[in-house]
Order: structure tokens, then sequence, then C-alpha cells
């Protein structure tokens, strides 16, 4: 079978069309492309400067003896050196997992408790979200200076009150033994309300059904919260924790503002110690092998528990 | 939706009975935590300094003192503080917009070939927490790459990193995936431009994500304690969060306290302006709080 091997003058016109419109799709294909990039300019410039580059670089300085002239030079390990010598930083690693430790016995079961009642709640919904969630938008300084007056050993209103049915006085703020689990309380009530609405948006929407179903079977209204609500939020609630464990190691406002890391260093925390180091004492390269060493933490924190929670949401 | 509690229980007098004083009691802790401490705040803000210590748990002042607001307000310096805030917002807010709508056009719409990389990369920073790279973000902002300026003590010092926030970009992208291709086309074939397709349709599509994105931005920035501490040194530039931590140690104990309240209101104004979009934002933003 032979083929006509030499094109015609039609079809030479034709394939040359498609060229022509090949190249035209080209051209405003590479018009396209440009005008993304420019509009992705903005973000590409913002990102770079204030994200991408603070991070990479964060991590050169922590192998850098850097001031605040810019000059900078590679002193290998010596911040890390440093950094292990400050008695300080086992301290402020034992506060700040105080201050997690403390933050999860008080602040992940009193939202879930607290989702669990407004659940049921017919009536006047909204006040209750609009309660939960007025802590929530207060500055987190102003919320902090008006525990600390009501912390107060003088006259401060929780003595006074609790003076009433005869309890304390109790130094609250002023002794090691308390001064953590005065910030706990406090940085619970100002950060409870968003995880107490998302519970609940999780818990509305836990199909009826499933409750119906239990009830029929017999199971009883602790059995339904236990064996069919907690089931049904695993995901959610393995979420928060994550959330709150990466929130409350980098606390900062509480120590810095109810007690600047005292009485006796009690209060000191990892970021408050990166600060220190930082800013008051111009040691930017073991602030920011502190901040390393945190970052990395955090990322294993987060990889362990997530792993640790697939396993247990699919069983 | 009746929950775990079911509509046959919720008939039973016993149970009627044990909802009502559980929603109840439940009611009067919530007025205790949640406004409780503003209404102390007040109360404090309005009291003479002897009173505070004499009589502290009268629920209101034999004389209300309520030229305490004026005195911080004027003597504190709290309007010039509160005011800083104001433009730090301002900012914040107008920088946040701008980035996550030009960022959140060019990759759900225009789709450059590095769109993917890009915003892999946008959404790789949320997990570095930027307390994290404080250091090396002050490092920056006293000399910038390639411009090498430095912009500390200024606002662009807030307003600039606050625009690099992957969470809006996030936001963005995905309610303008949402939006119906075929109006793109379409406004295509009249000749409408990229500007105006930007512009015209999507931005006004669009105004339920970036009235949340908007909130977040102007709470947060409100909020903000760590960064404008760092980056804004000159006492006169510092916004009321900072300003009220120097205060705190210098004021009489009554003008402090009516300088606290002067910067809880503005916040708390704002969530009651908009409290059916601030709690529904947290549904889009699942667990950021």
């Amino acid at each position: 079978m032979t083929t006509a091997t030499v094109t015609r003058p039609d079809e030479e016109q034709a394939d040359r069309q498609v060229r022509a419109a090949r190249s035209r799709r080209w051209r405003a294909g590479g018009r396209r492309e440009l005008i993304g990039l420019v509009f992705l300019l903005p973000a590409i410039a913002i990102f770079g400067l204030f994200a991408w580059w603070p991070i990479v670089r964060g991590l050169i300085i922590s192998f850098q003896r850097t001031d605040l002239m810019g000059s900078s030079e590679w002193v290998g390990l010596d911040n890390f050196q440093a950094l292990f010598a400050d008695p300080l930083l086992g301290t402020a690693v034992q506060n700040t997992l105080l201050f997690v430790g403390l933050g999860v016995l008080i602040g992940f079961p009193a939202p879930l408790i607290l989702a669990s009642v407004l659940s049921t709640v017919r009536r006047l919904g909204g006040v209750y979200r609009f309660l939960v969630y007025l802590p929530v938008v207060i500055p987190p300084v102003v919320s902090v200076l008006l525990w600390k007056w009501f912390y107060d050993p003088g006259a401060g209103l929780f003595n006074e009150l609790l003076g009433k049915v005869g309890l304390g006085p109790y130094p609250w703020l002023e002794s090691p033994d308390t001064a953590m689990l005065s910030l706990v309380l406090e940085s619970t009530w100002a950060g409870m309300g968003g995880t107490v609405l998302i519970y609940l948006a999780a818990m509305v929407g836990v199909p009826q059904e499933l409750y119906e179903a239990a009830e029929i079977d017999g199971a009883n209204l602790w059995q339904r919260i236990w064996h069919v609500m907690l089931p049904q939020l695993r995901t959610v609630i393995a979420l928060l924790l994550l959330w709150q464990l990466i929130n409350t190691v980098q606390v900062f406002t509480e120590p810095y503002v109810f007690t600047g890391g005292g009485p006796q260093n009690s209060t000191t925390t990892v970021l408050l110690l990166i600060f220190r180091y930082g800013f008051q004492q111009g040691n930017y390269g073991q602030a920011a092998a502190l901040a390393f060493l945190l970052a990395l933490a955090l990322a294993l924190m987060s990889a362990v528990y997530l792993r640790a929670t697939r396993s247990w949401s699919k069983s | 939706m009746s929950g775990f509690v079911s509509e046959t229980s919720r008939r039973r007098p016993g149970t009627r009975r044990a909802l009502f004083t559980v929603h109840g009691l439940t009611l009067i802790a919530l007025v205790l935590i949640g406004l409780g401490p503003l209404y102390w705040a007040a109360k404090g803000a309005v009291s003479s300094p002897t009173e505070l210590v004499t009589n502290p748990l009268a629920l209101w002042p034999a004389d209300a003192r309520w030229a305490n607001f004026s005195l911080a307000w004027d003597d504190l310096q709290v309007g010039r503080y509160v005011l800083n805030s104001f433009w730090i917002v301002l900012g914040s807010w107008a920088v946040q917009l701008f980035v996550a709508a030009t960022a959140g056009f060019a990759l759900s719409v225009l789709r450059p070939r590095i769109g993917p990389y890009v915003y892999g990369a946008i959404l790789a920073t949320m997990f570095v927490p930027y307390t994290v790279s404080m250091v090396s973000l002050f490092l920056t902002i006293i000399d910038l790459p390639i411009l090498g300026i430095n912009i500390a003590n200024t606002y662009w010092a807030i307003w600039l990193p606050a625009g690099a926030n992957a969470f809006n970009v996030l936001l963005a992208k995905g309610f303008f995936d949402a939006l119906p291709k075929e109006l793109f086309d379409a406004a295509k074939v009249d000749g409408a431009g990229t500007w105006r397709l930007l512009w015209s349709i999507v931005l006004p599509m669009s105004r339920p994500i970036l009235a949340v994105i908007s909130l977040l931005a102007v709470m947060h920035s409100w909020k903000d304690f760590i960064w404008p501490l760092v980056a804004i040194a000159d006492p006169q530039k510092q916004p009321i969060a900072v300003a009220l931590t120097v205060l705190a140690g210098q004021a009489p104990q009554d003008q402090l306290i009516a300088a606290m309240v002067l910067a809880l209101v503005p916040p708390v104004l704002v969530f009651l302006a908009f409290q059916r979009q601030i709690v529904a934002g947290l549904g889009f933003t699942g667990v950021k709080g």
C-alpha cells in the first residue's frame, strides 16, 4: 500500500495555520504566565523577606556570632555549647513542661465538658456562646494585668473572696510553688472560648441516629457520651490537643507580664529565655540556637503525636 | 438538635428539671467568668485608690470617679497609644488583605506554572511558628536584604511581616477555587482584563471570606504583643498592649485599670458588632484561635 508522501498545497496551508495558532497560544500562554507571576509577586516578596528568609537565617545565625552592626563570623557549635552550659536552660525547659502539663490537665477537659453542656442548650444558645467567647477577644496583656490585680495578695479579689469562706490567703504569683499554676489558670480562662465553640460545632454535627440507636440498645446518658459522642469527636479532639500543646510550649505573654520569670525563675519559660538572650543580652546566636531546638522539639512532638493518634483513630 | 439527651427523655419531668438546673448553673458560672472580670475592671476603673484597698469587695464605689478615664486618656497618654494601635491594625489589615487577595487570585484563577510550588512554600511556613524565627526576623527588619534599609521603630516593621500569613492565603485560595469558572470565561469573552476580573468579579463575590480575613487580621493585630514589643522600641510609637506593660509599673492603680478598660473596649465592640461572623469564622479557620 502506498501513501502520498507529498503534502498537497491545502494540507500545507492547514499545517501552517496550526503552527501559527500554536505559537499564538504559546505567546498568549506566556503572557498569562507573566500576569500570574505579577499577581504572585506581593506574596513572594512578603513571604520571602519576612517568612522564608528569617527561617533560613535563623538556622544560619545559630552557628554564627552576630552583632547589630551586621558583622557575623562562623563559630561552629559555640552557641549550643554556651546554651547547654547555662543552668537556666534546664529550669526553663522544666517550667515550660510544667506549664504545658498543667495546661493540658486543666485546659483540656474544661472546654470539652462545657461544650457538652452547651450542646444540650436550646434556648438562649447565642447568649451562652457570647459569654464563652468574650474572654478570647480581650487583649492578652489586659487579661494578664487584670488577673495580676485579682491575684494581689493585699486587696486582690481572689484572696478577699476566698477569705469570706475561710480559705487562704494564698500567695498566688508570689511563691515559686503556686506561680505557675496561677499563670495556667489565667491562660485557660483566656483561651478556652475558641476551643469550646469548635467542640460545640463538632458535637452538633454528630448524627442524631447514632444516639437514637444507642438508646434503643439501652445505653444510658453517660454511655451515649462516652461510647457515641467522644469517639465521633476523636479527630477534632486530637487536633485541638495538638494545637494546645504547640501553643502552650510557646508561652510568653503570661510569664513576661505576670512575673517577668520570677519568683526565683519559677516561671522562666523557653520563650522568655530566647527573648532574654536575644533582646536583653544581644546574644542573637544563642537565642537563635535555642529557637532552632524549640522548632525541632515542636516538629518532633507533632510528628509523634500525629502518628500515635492516627493508629488510635483507625482502631 | 437534641444531642445525647434524646427527645423522649427530654419529655420526662426528671430530665427536664435536671437539664434546667444544669443550664441555669452553667449560665450563672458563664456570667461570672465571662462578664465578671469585665464588670470588675469597670468598677475598679472608677474607684479611688483608697477604696480599692479599704473596701475591695464593694460592688460599686461610694463615689464613682469617671474622671479616671480622661486622666488615663490624657495624663497616661492612653489616647496616643490607642491611636498607635489603630494605625497598626489598619496597616496590618490592608497588607494582609492585599497579599491574600492577589496571591489567592493568582493561585486559583491565573494558575501560573510555578503556582503550586509557591503555594507549597507558603503553606510550609505554617509549620514554623513565628516565635521561633523572631530573632532572625528582627535582624531582618533592621537591615532589609537587597534594600539595605532599617524599618525597626516604624510601623512598616509590623505591617509588612503581618502580610506573611499563610492561613489568609489558604482561606482566599480555597474560596476562589469554589467560584464558578464559567463566570471567568464569560468575563474574558466580554473583553475584561485580568485586573477587571479580580476587581469587578472575583472580589465582589468573595465578600464573606474577605470579611473573615479582615476580622481575623483586626482582632489578631489588636491583641498582638510580643512582636510590637520587639519591633517598636520608641515609647511614643508603641501600641496600647505594649504601653500598658510599661504603665503597669508607674501609673496609680485606679488609672491603670481605667487604661486597661479603654484598651479592651475596641475589640469587645468589634466582637459585639460582628459576633456572628467571628463565630462563623471559627468554622472557616478550623483550629486557629
